[in-house]
């Protein structure tokens, strides 16, 4: 009883905490500080149509670079705690998927692929970018898994994608050093005529390597999860 | 009256959405239930980013017809709190994956899903 | 306006899915209520002009995370049976 007084007593603290911040806001009216400066510059100096992914990829690529290798952890550690507690999978017997399922499956799957790598590709003209292909790629594997619980897919084939993937990501930021300003520049390509696919000098490639990667991360993470179920019937 | 403005709205749901989250981290007892809360929580802390930094008025920070390069400055909202939130959800499902491998394997060691049960760290 | 009403209605339904993700006894409903917080609030995003966050949002947060935590409660469902 004295527990939950206390724990009811902190909350209403923080709660106050946020209350005052609520209460003195007024929405802006302007663009002021950094986001003025981004908005002004941005468009010329990189060349892109979407602004979020120019901030993204140019400006704030380090914090790109800490993201990819945090998930690249997460990944591995998850594949090495599950092999740790997982039984043999020769003898696990699944229930098999409903026809509707298996069927639908076959139609969806491609066109949730392609529609991953257009949403990746296109990520420097339309809302997009890496972040979401890469997800929306992990979602079509996990429809593959639900349609047919027993299949295996090559483990080396995406660890060899998502080191690929990394090291062409390193390689295009250390070429920005080399050929243009500074790290993950991307004026060593032409920056070409906005709106078009092949402006942005670099942009398009770097967003490719980080989408795959992504996209690599998530499916791993997904197949680890897939092989230790094992189901008596 | 001042304070029915979308972005208020939008900020007074993510604070409370987040008080949940923290209160149900405190007082729930299966291992479950307190993932779940800290997806909540999770989420309210990017709503709350994104509603910061709405202008009142204006559109998608993306160029195209009708937002050209040199009116951009007076027709968009904010993008670089966009920028911070897109990392920070992709890190808020690594972190959950995470904490739910470990609960896999607390549940193998002594059979249940009880908070109550672990306290071997408790002084 | 009309965008008001529609993110007046929005808040109330995030923050009641909200509590029963929390309060409920059944850890299946709490799961599908967390999803619904994560895919009405990236219609919310919508409507705060920020397409991006939405498309991560709509595509991590209730298709991704969801399915992982049926995951692991049908392991923990099918070792419990086994004993």
């Amino acid at each position: 009883m004295i527990k939950n007084f206390i724990i009811f007593i902190i909350v209403l603290v923080i709660g106050f905490i946020f209350f005052s911040i609520f209460l003195d806001f007024n929405g802006s009216e302007e663009l002021k500080g950094l986001g003025k400066y981004y908005a002004e510059n941005g468009a010329e100096e990189v060349g892109a149509a979407n602004l979020v992914t120019a901030i993204v990829v140019t400006y704030r690529g380090l914090d790109t670079l800490g993201e990819v290798s945090i998930l690249f952890l997460t990944a591995s550690i998850i594949g090495f705690v599950l092999s740790l507690s997982s039984s043999n999978n020769e003898d696990r017997k699944v229930r098999q998927a409903s026809e509707i399922l298996k069927t639908t499956s076959k139609v969806l799957v491609p066109i949730i692929f392609v529609f991953g790598a257009y949403v990746f590709i296109n990520g420097h003209l339309s809302p997009g970018g890496g972040f979401q292909g890469g997800a929306i790629i992990a979602s079509g594997v996990l429809l593959l898994f639900l349609a047919d619980p027993k299949r295996k897919i090559n483990h080396k084939l995406i660890q060899w994608i998502e080191a690929a993937s990394g090291i062409s990501f390193l390689l295009l930021g250390i070429a920005g050093i080399l050929l243009a300003g500074g790290f993950l520049d991307n004026s060593f390509l032409s920056l070409g005529k906005l709106g078009h696919i092949f402006s942005a000098g670099a942009v398009p490639i770097i967003y490719i390597a980080v989408g795959l990667k992504v996209g690599a991360e998530l499916t791993s993470i997904i197949t680890n999860y897939n092989e230790i179920q094992k189901e008596e019937e | 009256m001042d304070i029915f403005t979308i972005e208020h709205i939008a900020l007074a749901t993510g604070i409370i959405l987040l008080l949940i989250g923290i209160w149900g981290m405190l007082t729930q007892k299966n291992i479950i239930k307190i993932i779940v809360s800290f997806t909540l929580f999770d989420t309210g802390i990017h709503v709350v980013m994104v509603a910061i930094s709405y202008i009142k008025g204006k559109t998608a920070p993306i160029i195209g017809e009708s937002v050209t390069k040199e009116n951009a400055i007076d027709k968009i909202v904010d993008p670089v709190p966009h920028a911070l939130v897109l990392t920070a959800i992709v890190i808020g499902l690594g972190v959950t994956a995470l904490m739910l491998v470990y609960a896999l394997n607390m549940y193998k060691h002594k059979k249940s899903l009880d908070i109550t049960n672990f306290k071997e760290l408790k002084w | 306006m009309i965008f008001l009403f529609i993110s007046i209605f929005l808040g109330i339904f995030i923050l009641l899915m909200g509590i029963i993700a929390v309060q409920h006894k059944n850890i299946k409903v709490a799961v599908i209520a967390a999803g619904t917080v994560s895919l009405f609030s990236s219609i919310l995003y919508l409507l705060l002009a920020a397409p991006d966050v939405a498309m991560t949002e709509a595509a991590i947060g209730s298709g991704l995370s969801t399915i992982i935590f049926f995951y692991v409660l049908n392991k923990i469902r099918k070792t419990k049976t086994d004993d």
